[in-house]
């Protein structure tokens, strides 16, 4: 039993229309019948879920600051704070073309449908206070990224963002997400579903960087239909334990989904990744390559499963997960698995946790490089392949700025540590 | 492989070539000098301009005036040409935005294609390319003694003759001091070598002019094959011309 503030009256207080009340409402109590997850599962396993105390958080009652990192040549920007929507803009010309970006109507019942993957997903499902809703009509292409920015700064808050990117037939759209927070300590479960009809082209990145304090507990499920094309990407830099389960459905013939992430820890840090890759018609592809960094006493965890099912001959899955240990005391756990229902299928999977390249680290000290630089320019260069790779390029140089960022901090410790004092 | 007897002696200026058949250890006499890790000096001194390298780290050797080309150069994603030098250089206190036109330059004088400047570090590269792109290194960093392991391998002749022309340039103009570390005697019709020193099991057996390496060629090492003894490991790199 989930015994907290978090109520079937509770769900059910949240203004919005009818049918999204009576989903909260029963959400709410399918979570009240629920036990908290814990690690005996495998989906659980390598986190300090045990440790998460839902009854220090409760829903913020109000919006505060907005957040503040700018996205240039956006088309539409939707920004939350504390889980409440406090800003909306959609350009004209967007506008003009169908495109949708609002929070849910009643209009909008036929999106009840349950996508929810976990207890945290059906708990989004119950207090998400105002899911957010990017909807691009039949063949249009949408000119620029449309934004939508997550902010915290209420201490305490528990906040359930929810984002439904609709994408109709023969569409293109780039959406980014950004969530960012306070110095201060919260729970935030975000929510994510991707519908990607036939032949529409949808990339997705998310960058999330919120504050130490913070648990993050996200799940994306994404449908790819027939000759769609989906490229969604995570850069999870923040967070204290910040973990993302990703489940992509390729429900159409000729499907394609490429999932292209990076992370990276410090302190201490914990990054969880669970994906799911699920071809469930023929001719699908899908290409993973997930690369992080592990420094301090940091930890990083990547568990992946394809699954090729019976009906989906001509298959191809790829699976690559890389990981860079930069301190004895990091850890890294990468496990990926395959579920293969069909024979005509090419699959792949390969994954590897080390330390920084020895040879690579010689061949540029030996001309000249000191160590600490050469270490910052091979951790650097190892994302560069996921970076050159992002969806949504008006996005990439906040994500590189704030990752050179976090390689500089390690670059100088070590330096530190190797030359004794850092005066 | 251990190093037992090797009394190198390469001034400034000059070009050694230092022969031997597989497994003389050719390369861990390369690796040694250079600080590679695990390649550990037990006893002896390596000395370059007399500043005592056998404690210094790779790159603090780089800076006393230490390069070296590897036989198959490492790849580095990510890390281009361009960005390391300029690290390399300002790592000295040298002016890093002179960079771009040195590369220029150098690229030019040995024919390496410039669209390659924006790949990664020997990733994609031929062998050709991956000795040009070290050519290039060599002319900007402007070392005082280059190491070459196996300079010839995997190279065509085209790029093995530029490659070589720019080094016998920098022996003339920047008296560059030359080891290069080779199984075949073929480097040494494009790359002219003053001494010829022999490698067998870890020992020089033999020092001897350019009529060594021809020597060679006839009678490949079976005349030094049965020697077994060891002496101490010296190696002095730079200074004066001992010729």
């Amino acid at each position: 039993m989930i015994d907290s503030q978090f109520t079937p009256e509770a769900a059910g207080a949240i203004p919005g229309p009818d049918w999204l009340a009576r989903r909260r409402v029963a959400a709410a109590e399918q979570v009240a019948a629920s036990a908290m997850p814990s690690v005996e599962e495998e989906l659980w396993r390598y986190t300090p879920i045990g440790q998460l105390d839902l009854g220090r958080y409760q829903l913020a009652t109000d919006a505060g600051a907005q957040s503040p990192t700018p996205i240039p040549g956006h088309c539409a920007i939707a920004d939350t704070s504390n889980g409440w929507l406090c800003g909306m803009e959609l350009a004209l010309e967007t506008a003009a073309q169908g495109v949708e970006v609002r929070p849910l109507g009643e209009s909008d019942a036929e999106l009840a449908a349950s996508v929810d993957v976990d207890l945290f997903a059906v708990m989004n499902a119950a207090f998400s206070v105002e899911p957010v809703l990017v909807r691009v009509p039949p063949g249009v292409s949408v000119e620029g990224p449309i934004v939508v920015r997550h902010w915290i700064d209420a201490e305490g808050a528990a906040v359930f963002p929810r984002l439904i990117v609709d994408a109709g037939a023969d569409s293109s759209v780039e959406v980014l997400e950004l969530y960012g927070s306070a110095d201060v300590a919260a729970f935030v479960s975000p929510v994510v579903e991707i519908r990607v009809a036939s032949a529409a082209r949808v990339g997705y990145l998310a960058m999330q960087d919120l504050g130490p304090k913070v648990w993050h507990i996200g799940s994306q499920v994404s449908h790819i239909g027939s000759q769609a094309h989906m490229r969604a990407s995570t850069a999870a830099l923040g967070g204290g334990y910040a973990r993302m389960r990703l489940d992509t459905h390729l429900s159409g013939r000729g499907a394609t989904g490429d999932l292209i992430s990076l992370y990276f820890g410090d302190g201490d840090q914990t990054l969880d990744f669970r994906t799911f890759q699920d071809h469930a018609a023929p001719d699908t592809t899908s290409s993973l390559l997930f690369k992080g960094a592990v420094d301090d006493s940091s930890r990083s965890v990547y568990t992946g499963l394809i699954r090729v099912r019976p009906e989906a001959r001509g298959t191809n899955a790829y699976q690559t997960n890389r990981n860079i240990k930069l301190s004895e005391d990091a850890w890294a756990e990468s496990v990926p698995n395959l579920e293969i229902e069909n024979n005509e299928v090419h699959c792949s999977h390969a994954s590897a946790v080390g330390p920084i390249d020895g040879e690579q680290l010689f061949y540029l000290e030996s001309r000249g490089v000191p160590t600490e630089t050469a270490e910052r320019l091979i951790v650097t260069g190892f994302f560069d392949e996921v970076l050159d790779q992002f969806p949504v390029l008006e996005a990439v140089p906040a994500v590189r700025d704030r990752l050179h960022s976090k390689i500089e901090g390690f670059s100088h410790h070590h330096a530190i540590e190797r030359n004794g004092s850092g005066a | 492989m251990v190093l037992n007897g090797v009394n190198l002696r390469v001034g400034s200026g000059e070009v050694h070539a230092v022969m031997g058949p597989n497994g003389s250890g050719k390369s861990t006499l390369a690796y040694a000098i250079m600080g590679r890790p695990g390649y550990e000096v037990t006893a002896g001194s390596i000395g370059l301009n007399g500043v005592d390298l056998v404690d210094l780290s790779p790159w603090e050797r780089a800076h006393a005036g230490l390069f070296s080309t590897q036989q198959y150069p490492t790849e580095v994603p990510g890390v281009g040409l361009e960005i390391m030098l300029e690290e390399a250089v300002a790592a000295v206190g040298g002016d890093r935005s002179a960079v771009e036109a040195q590369v220029a330059a150098e690229a030019d004088l040995v024919g390496f294609d410039v669209e390659l400047l924006y790949r990664s570090l020997n990733v994609d590269l031929s062998g050709g390319e991956m000795k040009r792109s070290e050519a290039v290194q060599l002319g900007v960093l402007r070392p005082r003694i280059a190491i070459l392991d196996e300079l010839d391998s995997g190279l065509d002749v085209d790029a093995l003759a530029a490659v070589s022309h720019r080094i016998e340039q920098a022996t003339h103009q920047d008296d560059l001091g030359v080891l290069a570390i080779t199984h075949f005697s073929r480097l040494l019709t494009v790359l002219h070598a003053d001494v010829v020193h022999v490698l067998i099991d870890g020992v020089i057996r033999e020092t001897g002019g350019p009529e060594l390496a021809a020597q060679l060629e006839e009678t490949g090492y079976d005349p030094w094959i049965d020697d077994r003894s060891v002496a101490p490991v010296e190696i002095h790199l730079g200074g004066d011309p001992w010729l």
